[in-house]
């Protein structure tokens, strides 16, 4: 008969104590967050020394530009579990505590996996659903685990987090529509040519947000990139480092014959692009559609220009517009990605229930155990006319009657099923059976 | 003759439409390739469905309007999902099954199914030639609906009304590729079939029925498409003007399978 029940937290710790503490762009400013920020290797070193200390039995560190946060699994430490973290931290950047008053959060718990999944979906981001935050959790998690700090808990967590990341992502609107005035000008123009690989692309002036557009059009391969600027060594400037042409300011209308898409952003009094000139740059280009973002304030494209066959025309405000119709549009679906981090919540919980109850049978095992050999121990001495063969089946028998009466429990806790719910308890028999005494 | 197989594909391109509809809203590359699957699934069961009933007819079901409309909508289906693979593109999909659902049940509703007789035989050659045409106007039709989907596309880009179903419609440039493929598709097979009729009734009569409306008509669904192609890339035609060129030519098309076909043709008569 086998009673044993398949514990991975064997080697680890009966009772899972989980906890995070960090700080992120909404309690730390960015100077706090400098100075708390962890390299790739200092990461993999405090996961190191808090494994070595015996604060923690698993740990891993993100660290981005928002946010600084350390995951731990103990095995002891109850509530204090997040003050030796914090401990650890401070003393890790050469900081003192009241540096990090009010400015710290540590939850526990299924609130730090809560925590962690609302990172993952993006919920957490300064910028509502942005995706890189994702790729970021990845390879934190990625290489904690290559270094051996991870352990069944926070594997069973991250790997959580990163599918919570994935079906939000694909199953609901929060990363999908663009924030910003430059990747939504981008994206404006993907639904009019499809792939921008190795489109044609003209960008005039090189002010700050010009370049961010440049940016996202590099990042789609775009195939030309023309710079004209009223001064030609700012446009050499920009064209040098996105990978670009520069052009004399004299030569901007023969430019306009070739791009797919023009980005404008100049300064200036009167409109740079009238109708009449964009009405001859389609006209060269065989009627083929042009997509201008106008990011210019006066703007740089006469309006007359936005009647033109072929021709789609966004100013700034248009953008600026979409980008926050996009916000709302996001936040809308917040509950949507909530209501897919709690259906994960309950499966972590379902596991954790499952695991934390298999141990009670160890440690139940145990103790009857104990009592056992307490009782034959005592038997023996009252019983001295026993034979040891007599004795030798008085255990056997006692032995077995333990096994038995563990059995059944044993069972159902192999299956699992509806174990989320019964951890009260779980900590009940824990309290009346005293299993942590001791301990 | 049971008619459950058509029933059976009827349902399987309604699930499929609920995919490609989901999709729209929310992206997921899985769906999307369940949607497509669907449709295939869908086409197999419809093509047991014309094949039972081509069996009872000895021919293609060309003879009554159930059957002659029911192998349209297949022929759609199969050009819809051979440009899908094409163009990599999932989002035209709800659109397509929509109209396929539409045209089946409406199909099934107002035409009783079991109401039909073998015609008489004409032969192999004549067979491929009704396929052929009528696979050309089914691709006609599907460059009718992305022709459609251009122009909502593009009036919503114009008048920058951008509701969640916009980010996920095809780019304007894939839009009008398709509805080329499509019109390309529709005019080689036309091309190939109107010779085929030509040749069987030659044989017949001895003769060449340049004269009847359906020709005639025909001939004129190859000049409007033709120029649709021409003038969709000429610099005053391309884009927008082009898309509503091409959803106009399509009811030149419709008058020939509906209105030709019933009342002034003498020998395309059929339904």
């Amino acid at each position: 008969m086998t009673t044993a029940t398949a514990n991975p937290l064997r080697n680890t710790s009966s009772r899972i104590q989980l906890a995070l503490i960090g700080c992120n762009h909404r309690t730390a400013s960015v100077e706090l967050r400098e100075r708390v920020a962890f390299t790739q290797k200092q990461a993999l070193d405090a996961a190191d020394e808090l494994r070595r200390q015996g604060i923690l039995e698993e740990a891993v560190v993100l660290s981005t530009c928002n946010r600084s946060e350390l995951y731990g699994v103990a095995g002891e430490g109850g509530s204090a579990l997040t003050e030796a973290m914090e401990e650890f931290f401070t003393s890790f950047h050469g900081l003192a505590r009241a540096e990090l008053a009010g400015k710290f959060y540590r939850w526990s718990g299924r609130d730090a996996i809560y925590h962690l999944y609302r990172v993952a979906a993006g919920l957490d981001s300064m910028m509502l659903g942005e995706a890189e935050i994702l790729g970021q959790l990845r390879t934190a998690y990625g290489q904690a685990l290559d270094h051996g700090a991870t352990g069944p808990v926070l594997n069973r967590v991250f790997q959580g987090a990163l599918e919570v990341g994935k079906r939000v992502r694909s199953e609901t609107e929060v990363g999908a529509r663009p924030m910003s005035v430059a990747l939504a000008g981008v994206k404006l123009a993907e639904r009019v040519f499809g792939n921008l690989k190795g489109r044609a692309a003209l960008i005039i002036g090189a002010g700050a947000v010009a370049e961010q557009v440049v940016e996202q059009l590099r990042h789609r391969a775009i195939g030309t990139l023309q710079v004209v600027n009223r001064s030609y060594d700012r446009a050499a400037d920009l064209a040098e480092r996105v990978g670009g042409c520069a052009a004399p300011w004299e030569s901007l209308e023969t430019q306009m014959n070739q791009p797919d898409i023009i980005v404008t952003s100049t300064g200036g009094t009167g409109p740079v692009l009238t109708r009449k000139m964009l009405e001859r740059a389609i006209t060269a280009r065989g009627g083929r559609p042009v997509f201008v973002v106008d990011l210019g304030v006066p703007r740089n494209v006469e309006s007359a220009a936005s009647g033109i066959y072929s021709l789609y025309l966004y100013n700034i405000d248009d953008l600026g517009e979409i980008v926050e119709q996009n916000k709302k549009a996001r936040e809308a679906e917040v509950p949507r990605a909530e209501a897919i981090i709690s259906e994960h919540i309950a499966k972590f919980e379902t596991w954790r229930a499952t695991l934390e109850a298999g141990s009670i049978v160890d440690d139940l095992r145990g103790r009857f155990h104990q009592q056992r050999q307490l009782l034959l121990e005592e038997k023996d001495k009252e019983m001295p006319e026993l034979s040891p063969e007599e004795r030798h089946r008085m255990a056997r028998i006692t032995e077995e009657l333990i096994e038995r009466v563990l059995y059944e429990p044993a069972e159902r806790l192999r299956n699992g099923r509806g174990m989320r719910g019964r951890l009260g308890a779980v900590e009940a028999l824990r309290h009346i059976f005293g299993l942590d005494e001791g301990k | 003759m049971t008619h459950y197989l058509g029933y059976l594909s009827l349902a399987i391109y309604a699930a499929s439409f609920a995919c490609y509809a989901r999709i729209l809203y929310v992206p997921n590359v899985w769906l999307g390739r369940v949607a497509s699957l669907l449709l295939a699934g869908g086409i197999i069961l419809q093509y047991y469905d014309l094949l039972e009933r081509s069996r009872f007819i000895h021919t293609v079901p060309y003879d009554d309007l159930y059957g002659s409309m029911s192998l349209f909508a297949w022929l759609f289906a199969i050009t819809y999902l051979v440009l899908e693979i094409f163009h990599r593109q999932h989002t035209v999909g709800a659109f397509v099954t929509l109209l396929l659902i539409a045209w089946i049940g409406g199909l099934g509703l107002l035409v009783p199914p079991q109401s039909v007789t073998p015609p008489p035989a004409r032969g192999a050659l004549f067979a491929l030639h009704v396929t052929l045409i009528t696979w050309g106007y089914a691709a006609f039709a599907l460059s009718f609906v992305l022709s459609l989907v251009y122009l909502v596309q593009d009036s919503l880009l114009r008048s920058r009304r951008l509701n969640s179903a916009f980010w996920r419609f095809p780019a304007l440039d894939v839009l009008d590729q398709m509805a080329r493929s499509s019109v390309y598709l529709g005019l080689v097979l036309v091309a190939l079939g109107v010779p085929m009729g030509l040749v069987w009734a030659h044989r017949l009569s001895g003769g060449y029925s340049w004269g009847d409306p359906k020709v005639v008509v025909t001939g004129l669904i190859l000049v409007v498409y033709v120029a649709y192609l021409r003038l969709s890339r000429s610099a005053q035609w391309r884009g927008s003007r082009a898309a509503l060129l091409c959803a106009l030519n399509f009811v030149i098309v419709l008058f020939s399978y509906t209105f030709v076909n019933l009342y002034l043709t003498r020998f395309h008569r059929f339904f």
